[in-house]
Protein backbone atom coordinates (compact mmCIF):
# COMPACT_ATOMS: atom_id res chain seq x y z
CA UNK A 1 0.00 0.00 0.00
CA UNK A 2 1.33 3.17 -0.93
CA UNK A 3 0.89 6.52 0.58
CA UNK A 4 0.71 9.51 -1.50
CA UNK A 5 1.79 12.72 0.26
CA UNK A 6 0.54 16.48 -0.82
CA UNK A 7 2.94 18.58 -0.46
CA UNK A 8 1.41 22.03 0.21
CA UNK A 9 3.63 24.29 -1.64
CA UNK A 10 4.86 27.21 0.52
CA UNK A 11 3.01 30.04 1.56
CA UNK A 12 4.22 33.19 -0.74
CA UNK A 13 5.56 35.87 0.78
CA UNK A 14 2.83 38.37 -0.48
CA UNK A 15 0.13 36.15 0.46
CA UNK A 16 1.22 35.93 3.91
CA UNK A 17 -1.08 38.36 6.64
CA UNK A 18 0.39 41.24 7.19
CA UNK A 19 1.54 41.44 10.81
CA UNK A 20 -0.79 44.66 11.15
CA UNK A 21 -3.98 45.26 9.50
CA UNK A 22 -4.36 49.07 8.70
CA UNK A 23 -7.95 49.71 8.49
CA UNK A 24 -8.55 50.60 4.57
CA UNK A 25 -9.62 54.52 4.81
CA UNK A 26 -10.66 56.48 2.07
CA UNK A 27 -8.27 59.36 1.30
CA UNK A 28 -10.82 61.21 -1.45
CA UNK A 29 -14.23 61.77 -1.60
CA UNK A 30 -16.34 62.10 -4.84
CA UNK A 31 -19.70 63.72 -4.86
CA UNK A 32 -22.09 63.84 -8.06
CA UNK A 33 -24.18 66.57 -7.55
CA UNK A 34 -26.85 66.01 -10.03
CA UNK A 35 -29.65 67.11 -8.78
CA UNK A 36 -30.05 70.84 -8.34
CA UNK A 37 -32.69 71.08 -5.88
CA UNK A 38 -32.07 73.11 -2.22
CA UNK A 39 -32.77 69.62 -0.02
CA UNK A 40 -30.16 67.93 -2.19
CA UNK A 41 -27.39 70.51 -2.82
CA UNK A 42 -27.90 71.22 0.43
CA UNK A 43 -26.49 67.92 2.20
CA UNK A 44 -23.88 67.74 -1.06
CA UNK A 45 -22.58 70.96 0.17
CA UNK A 46 -22.74 69.74 3.99
CA UNK A 47 -20.68 66.62 3.08
CA UNK A 48 -18.26 67.98 0.77
CA UNK A 49 -16.91 70.43 3.50
CA UNK A 50 -16.77 67.80 6.06
CA UNK A 51 -15.12 65.92 4.05
CA UNK A 52 -12.65 68.54 3.36
CA UNK A 53 -12.27 69.67 7.16
CA UNK A 54 -11.70 65.68 7.58
CA UNK A 55 -8.46 66.14 5.21
CA UNK A 56 -9.94 64.26 2.32
CA UNK A 57 -9.30 65.46 -1.50
CA UNK A 58 -12.80 66.38 -2.47
CA UNK A 59 -14.35 66.82 -5.58
CA UNK A 60 -17.48 67.62 -6.12
CA UNK A 61 -18.76 67.26 -10.01
CA UNK A 62 -22.14 68.96 -11.17
CA UNK A 63 -23.80 67.54 -13.99
CA UNK A 64 -27.13 68.05 -15.48
CA UNK A 65 -30.01 69.90 -12.98
CA UNK A 66 -26.79 70.30 -10.37
CA UNK A 67 -24.96 72.59 -12.89
CA UNK A 68 -28.01 75.30 -12.01
CA UNK A 69 -26.86 76.28 -8.19
CA UNK A 70 -23.88 77.61 -9.97
CA UNK A 71 -25.33 80.17 -12.02
CA UNK A 72 -24.31 83.45 -10.76
CA UNK A 73 -27.49 85.04 -8.32
CA UNK A 74 -27.52 88.09 -10.16
CA UNK A 75 -27.40 86.12 -13.96
CA UNK A 76 -31.13 85.87 -14.92
CA UNK A 77 -31.57 84.14 -18.61
CA UNK A 78 -29.33 81.62 -20.09
CA UNK A 79 -29.01 80.01 -22.99
CA UNK A 80 -28.55 80.78 -26.60
CA UNK A 81 -31.59 79.69 -28.20
CA UNK A 82 -35.29 79.88 -27.28
CA UNK A 83 -35.54 75.88 -25.80
CA UNK A 84 -32.22 77.12 -23.27
CA UNK A 85 -33.57 80.25 -22.59
CA UNK A 86 -37.52 78.95 -21.55
CA UNK A 87 -35.30 76.05 -19.80
CA UNK A 88 -33.29 78.75 -17.46
CA UNK A 89 -36.86 80.64 -17.27
CA UNK A 90 -38.77 78.04 -15.79
CA UNK A 91 -35.90 76.94 -13.83
CA UNK A 92 -33.26 79.71 -12.13
CA UNK A 93 -29.78 79.50 -11.42
CA UNK A 94 -28.10 80.18 -8.12
CA UNK A 95 -27.82 79.16 -5.11
CA UNK A 96 -29.84 81.80 -3.76
CA UNK A 97 -33.07 80.48 -6.08
CA UNK A 98 -33.47 76.89 -5.77
CA UNK A 99 -36.15 74.95 -5.17
CA UNK A 100 -37.65 72.24 -2.73
CA UNK A 101 -37.86 68.69 -4.03
CA UNK A 102 -40.92 68.57 -2.25
CA UNK A 103 -43.49 70.63 -0.39
CA UNK A 104 -42.28 73.47 -2.72
CA UNK A 105 -45.61 75.65 -2.96
CA UNK A 106 -43.87 78.09 -5.13
CA UNK A 107 -41.26 79.08 -3.51
CA UNK A 108 -42.90 79.51 0.15
CA UNK A 109 -41.54 76.25 1.18
CA UNK A 110 -37.53 77.33 0.23
CA UNK A 111 -37.99 80.88 2.46
CA UNK A 112 -39.51 78.89 4.97
CA UNK A 113 -36.86 76.18 4.98
CA UNK A 114 -34.32 78.96 4.73
CA UNK A 115 -35.93 80.71 7.52
CA UNK A 116 -35.21 77.88 9.61
CA UNK A 117 -31.87 77.53 8.78
CA UNK A 118 -31.09 80.91 9.59
CA UNK A 119 -32.98 80.26 13.35
CA UNK A 120 -30.81 77.69 13.89
CA UNK A 121 -27.89 79.17 12.80
CA UNK A 122 -27.72 76.40 10.18
CA UNK A 123 -25.10 77.72 7.02
CA UNK A 124 -26.97 78.00 3.87
CA UNK A 125 -25.79 76.87 0.67
CA UNK A 126 -24.09 80.26 -0.52
CA UNK A 127 -22.49 80.15 2.52
CA UNK A 128 -21.25 76.67 2.03
CA UNK A 129 -20.59 76.91 -1.24
CA UNK A 130 -18.45 79.66 -0.33
CA UNK A 131 -16.54 77.57 2.92
CA UNK A 132 -16.14 74.83 0.25
CA UNK A 133 -13.96 76.91 -2.60
CA UNK A 134 -11.91 78.31 0.78
CA UNK A 135 -11.14 74.52 2.25
CA UNK A 136 -9.85 73.73 -1.29
CA UNK A 137 -12.95 72.19 -2.58
CA UNK A 138 -12.75 71.08 -6.30
CA UNK A 139 -15.78 72.21 -7.55
CA UNK A 140 -15.76 70.58 -11.06
CA UNK A 141 -18.97 71.94 -13.73
CA UNK A 142 -19.65 68.82 -16.66
CA UNK A 143 -18.36 70.40 -19.91
CA UNK A 144 -21.10 68.31 -21.92
CA UNK A 145 -24.19 69.71 -19.62
CA UNK A 146 -22.87 73.07 -19.81
CA UNK A 147 -22.74 72.84 -23.92
CA UNK A 148 -26.94 70.96 -23.50
CA UNK A 149 -28.23 73.44 -21.37
CA UNK A 150 -26.53 77.03 -22.93
CA UNK A 151 -24.59 77.49 -19.73
CA UNK A 152 -21.36 79.78 -20.22
CA UNK A 153 -18.12 79.87 -18.40
CA UNK A 154 -19.08 83.43 -17.38
CA UNK A 155 -22.54 82.29 -16.08
CA UNK A 156 -20.82 80.12 -13.64
CA UNK A 157 -19.63 81.19 -10.43
CA UNK A 158 -15.68 82.20 -9.49
CA UNK A 159 -13.64 79.81 -7.82
CA UNK A 160 -14.76 76.53 -9.98
CA UNK A 161 -12.24 73.92 -11.43
CA UNK A 162 -12.31 73.98 -14.89
CA UNK A 163 -14.84 72.47 -16.57
CA UNK A 164 -14.43 68.50 -17.23
CA UNK A 165 -15.70 65.35 -18.53
CA UNK A 166 -17.24 62.24 -16.95
CA UNK A 167 -13.38 60.34 -17.81
CA UNK A 168 -11.90 63.13 -14.86
CA UNK A 169 -14.95 62.44 -12.60
CA UNK A 170 -14.05 58.56 -12.99
CA UNK A 171 -10.68 58.75 -12.66
CA UNK A 172 -10.65 61.03 -9.56
CA UNK A 173 -13.58 58.40 -7.87
CA UNK A 174 -11.19 55.41 -8.31
CA UNK A 175 -10.40 54.64 -4.76
CA UNK A 176 -12.93 57.64 -3.11
CA UNK A 177 -15.96 57.31 -1.44
CA UNK A 178 -18.59 58.21 -3.97
CA UNK A 179 -22.18 59.69 -3.97
CA UNK A 180 -24.62 60.52 -6.08
CA UNK A 181 -27.03 63.13 -5.05
CA UNK B 1 0.46 67.25 33.68
CA UNK B 2 -0.97 70.41 33.27
CA UNK B 3 -3.33 71.04 29.54
CA UNK B 4 -1.83 74.42 28.37
CA UNK B 5 -4.68 75.23 25.52
CA UNK B 6 -3.40 76.98 22.56
CA UNK B 7 -6.59 78.05 21.34
CA UNK B 8 -9.74 78.46 22.19
CA UNK B 9 -12.56 78.73 19.81
CA UNK B 10 -16.36 79.12 20.62
CA UNK B 11 -18.58 77.59 18.45
CA UNK B 12 -22.04 77.89 20.41
CA UNK B 13 -24.97 78.38 18.69
CA UNK B 14 -23.45 76.69 15.09
CA UNK B 15 -24.88 73.42 13.98
CA UNK B 16 -23.53 70.63 11.78
CA UNK B 17 -21.07 70.96 9.50
CA UNK B 18 -19.92 74.53 11.45
CA UNK B 19 -18.28 72.96 14.61
CA UNK B 20 -16.44 70.58 12.82
CA UNK B 21 -15.33 72.45 9.90
CA UNK B 22 -14.01 75.62 12.08
CA UNK B 23 -12.25 73.43 14.13
CA UNK B 24 -10.26 71.53 11.44
CA UNK B 25 -9.27 75.44 10.12
CA UNK B 26 -8.28 76.41 13.23
CA UNK B 27 -6.40 73.22 14.11
CA UNK B 28 -4.39 73.96 10.80
CA UNK B 29 -2.85 76.63 12.55
CA UNK B 30 -1.29 75.02 15.37
CA UNK B 31 2.02 73.51 16.23
CA UNK B 32 2.40 69.56 16.30
CA UNK B 33 1.90 68.69 20.08
CA UNK B 34 -0.30 72.15 21.08
CA UNK B 35 -4.27 72.09 22.21
CA UNK B 36 -6.96 73.25 20.91
CA UNK B 37 -10.24 73.61 23.33
CA UNK B 38 -13.51 74.07 21.67
CA UNK B 39 -16.99 74.92 23.03
CA UNK B 40 -20.21 73.97 21.06
CA UNK B 41 -24.07 73.76 21.91
CA UNK B 42 -24.84 71.48 19.43
CA UNK B 43 -25.56 67.79 20.64
CA UNK B 44 -23.95 66.34 17.06
CA UNK B 45 -20.80 67.76 18.00
CA UNK B 46 -20.14 65.34 20.68
CA UNK B 47 -19.97 62.15 18.18
CA UNK B 48 -18.86 64.31 15.25
CA UNK B 49 -15.63 65.21 17.18
CA UNK B 50 -14.92 61.79 18.35
CA UNK B 51 -15.13 60.85 14.76
CA UNK B 52 -13.62 63.93 13.57
CA UNK B 53 -10.67 62.87 15.95
CA UNK B 54 -10.44 59.02 14.56
CA UNK B 55 -10.45 59.89 10.91
CA UNK B 56 -7.78 62.58 11.33
CA UNK B 57 -5.82 61.09 13.90
CA UNK B 58 -5.51 64.27 16.55
CA UNK B 59 -6.51 63.15 19.46
CA UNK B 60 -9.37 63.96 21.21
CA UNK B 61 -8.25 64.54 25.06
CA UNK B 62 -11.22 65.59 26.64
CA UNK B 63 -15.06 65.89 26.02
CA UNK B 64 -17.69 66.80 28.62
CA UNK B 65 -20.54 68.98 29.11
CA UNK B 66 -21.26 71.14 31.91
CA UNK B 67 -24.64 73.77 31.56
CA UNK B 68 -25.73 72.49 28.28
CA UNK B 69 -22.20 73.53 27.03
CA UNK B 70 -19.93 70.55 24.89
CA UNK B 71 -16.09 71.27 25.63
CA UNK B 72 -13.49 69.11 23.95
CA UNK B 73 -10.10 69.58 24.05
CA UNK B 74 -8.39 68.22 20.63
CA UNK B 75 -4.29 67.59 20.40
CA UNK B 76 -2.47 68.48 17.10
CA UNK B 77 -1.23 64.91 15.74
CA UNK B 78 2.20 64.85 16.76
CA UNK B 79 3.80 65.07 20.28
CA UNK B 80 6.04 68.01 21.76
CA UNK B 81 9.35 66.79 22.74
Amino acid sequence: MSVTTIERPPVAESEAQPAEKKPEVAEKLVIFAWSGELDKIWPTLILATTGAAMGKETTVFFTFWGLFPLVKNQVRITGENWMQKMLSTMNRGGDEHLKLSKMNFAGAGPAMMNRLASEHHVASPHELMEMAKDLGVHLVPCQMTMDLLGLKREDLIDGLDEPAGATLALAEAQGAITLFI
Amino acid sequence: MSITIAMSLDLKGLSCPLPIIKTAKAMKQLAPGQMLEALATDPGSVPDFKAWSKATGNPLLESDQSGGVFRFVLQKQGELK
